[in-house]
């Protein structure tokens, strides 16, 4: 649980321009697909999460580091995936 | 100004909000076409752009970030020799980090480690062959290179699809504008949606991906001079392997910048997401920074960002296609990077492809026109480049440094022989010779020969 919280405060660090639309979003009726499951333990900001039904969600992506891995590891047939509109999401400083 | 472009105004009126270049292109004006359109401005784009700049030629670099450089990451360093030529004068006053003098490995086993250092005074030599680099510093003063030169750059824009005519990649759709050009040369790095968009390649799949994932750790220079034993803008780079990706394949890296460290880590992405018993990325990252060989390095520094991205690893088998009709792929966008152990390359490459597709359309336009037939040249630059001969002289090495044992056995292996040889116990010390072949059975020999015979493909 703590672990979260720190990951919270370490993407506190980054700047975020607020994105309007979820540039992605986990395809309606794929929530079960075993395919999806890598994003829980791989993306870097936790962003995916799997409740007690075997859900995988995605409830927000305020946090997105826009790194693409929940693309590669799960697919587009699970997943919608795009970038965020331009000028929005994360902005890196150092990079 | 000698720009091909008629009255009028750009539709969208976002165009006309932002950077200064966008002076160039608003108000008064539309643009017909453009001879170039590149998508990202990351370095194979900004590269692309930095050397059509000056032709004559109409070039417009479209970025997606509030500036370039915005959602551009590396691990942290990068190799010039290969690329001076290609950029003459143009490093002497970027601004890159440390030139690497110091380079580390260490084999990170559960309960110990074995490092290896190598420093020499040929890496001090001028010019230097490496740098650490922070790409959002270095790709926002590159583009301000790039609009000095005469091309433009247009930042946050997303570049949403292409446009096709007649088979042939007749221009870009951004934000509800069509903007149509000879040829676009897309640089929108490792994923490439515009070349999936093209039909010039499909999702990639996981074995050919890793993951990075890396902290700037802020820190007062002197005390990383200190810390790391170097002189003035002198760096060290550090590699880590074993125990921290949980044996799977991948690893650590510590990179020493003017005043800060990048600290991170690289996970093959098949191998992490088949490993169900694993823990989370974030959480691997906390518990490398907290083995007892990173504590005291990064002790007194803050976390000042944290970032990720998508590396490709699966070498030259795994190259996208370079070019279709009207269109030209460089950097990550065309697979790029190659990781060949002790080094992990992909910025020169990305700044090479650019360098060579620019070229390749100035010998088109030449030649009468930017055909799918001369758009071809740009993979014959390539195989004359250092860059496909990289690829292909490396073409077995990523089926060869993903076997596990490098990341799960040898360090254990090696730092279990260290602690016997090293211990000393109350009462006799074994023989060195027993102890040896305590670990070096026949089958542990007979296993190493032909992991050895793996390596000799490389």
């Amino acid at each position: 649980m703590s672990e979260k919280v720190d990951l919270k405060a370490k993407l506190g660090l980054d700047v975020f321009k607020p994105v309007g639309q979820p540039h992605i979003k986990i395809r309606p009726g794929m929530e079960k697909d075993p395919r999806l499951k890598p994003a829980v333990r791989l993306c870097p900001a936790s962003l995916y999460t799997e409740n007690e039904n075997g859900e995988v969600t995605l409830a927000t992506v305020d946090g997105c580091v826009e790194c693409g891995t929940c693309r590669i590891a799960c697919g587009t047939e699970v997943l919608e995936w795009n970038y965020p509109e331009g000028g929005t999401g994360v902005q890196f400083r150092f990079g | 100004m000698n720009r091909s472009c008629k009255s009028g105004t750009l539709k969208n009126p976002k165009w006309i909000l932002n950077k200064s270049s966008y002076n160039r292109l608003s108000g008064t004006r539309k643009m017909d076409k453009f001879d170039v359109i590149i998508v990202g401005a990351g370095l194979a784009g900004l590269g692309a752009a930095y050397t059509l700049a000056g032709s004559g030629l109409e070039v417009l670099v479209l970025e997606r970030g509030d500036y370039p450089g915005a959602k551009n990451v590396s691990g942290g360093r990068f190799y010039l020799n290969p690329i001076r030529d290609l950029y003459p004068g143009l490093f002497e006053n970027a601004p890159l980090e440390r030139f690497i003098t110091h380079e580390g490995i260490s084999l990170m086993a559960k309960e110990r480690s074995v490092h290896f250092d190598y420093s020499g005074n040929e890496l001090r030599e001028e010019p230097h062959q490496s740098y650490s680099i922070l790409r959002s510093k270095f790709d926002r003063w590159f583009s301000e290179r790039v609009e000095e030169k005469g091309a433009a750059v247009l930042a946050k824009i997303k570049v949403d699809d292409v446009i096709k005519e007649d088979g042939k990649i007749a221009g870009v759709l951004a934000g509800g504008d069509e903007l149509k050009a000879d040829v676009v040369i897309t640089c929108d790095g490792v994923l490439s949606l515009i070349s999936e968009k093209a039909g010039l390649r499909v999702p990639g799949s996981a074995h050919d991906f890793a993951v990075g994932v890396k902290e700037v750790i802020s820190m007062d220079s002197g005390v990383i001079n200190d810390r790391f034993n170097l002189d003035g803008d002198e760096g060290a780079a550090r590699l880590f392997v074993g125990e921290i990706t949980r044996g799977k394949f991948g690893g650590g890296f510590l990179y020493t910048n003017r005043e800060s460290l990048s600290l991170g880590l690289v996970l093959g992405i098949q191998d992490a997401a088949g490993d169900k018993a694993a823990i989370e990325v974030p959480a691997l990252l906390e518990e490398f920074k907290e083995r007892p060989e990173i504590v005291p390095l990064i002790k007194g520094g803050s976390t000042v960002e944290y970032s990720a991205h998508v590396i490709p690893e699966g070498g030259f088998k795994a190259l996208g296609s370079l070019y279709g009709n009207g269109i030209l792929v460089a950097g990550d966008a065309a697979g790029l990077a190659l990781n060949i152990g002790f080094t992990v390359r992909g910025m020169e490459y990305a700044l090479a492809s650019g360098c060579y597709a620019a070229r390749t359309v100035l010998e088109a336009k030449k030649k009468g026109g930017v055909n799918a037939e001369n758009l071809g040249m740009y993979k014959r630059f390539l195989e004359e480049s250092f860059v496909l001969k990289d690829f292909g002289n490396f073409r077995e090495t990523p089926a060869v440094v993903s076997n596990p044992r490098f990341f799960n056995h040898y360090p254990e292996l090696v730092g279990n022989l260290m602690k016997d040889i090293y211990a000393i116990p109350a009462g006799p010390k074994e023989r060195i010779y027993p102890t040896l072949r305590k670990y070096l059975t026949l089958g542990e020999l007979w296993t190493e020969l032909k992991d050895l015979r793996g390596v000799t493909k490389i």
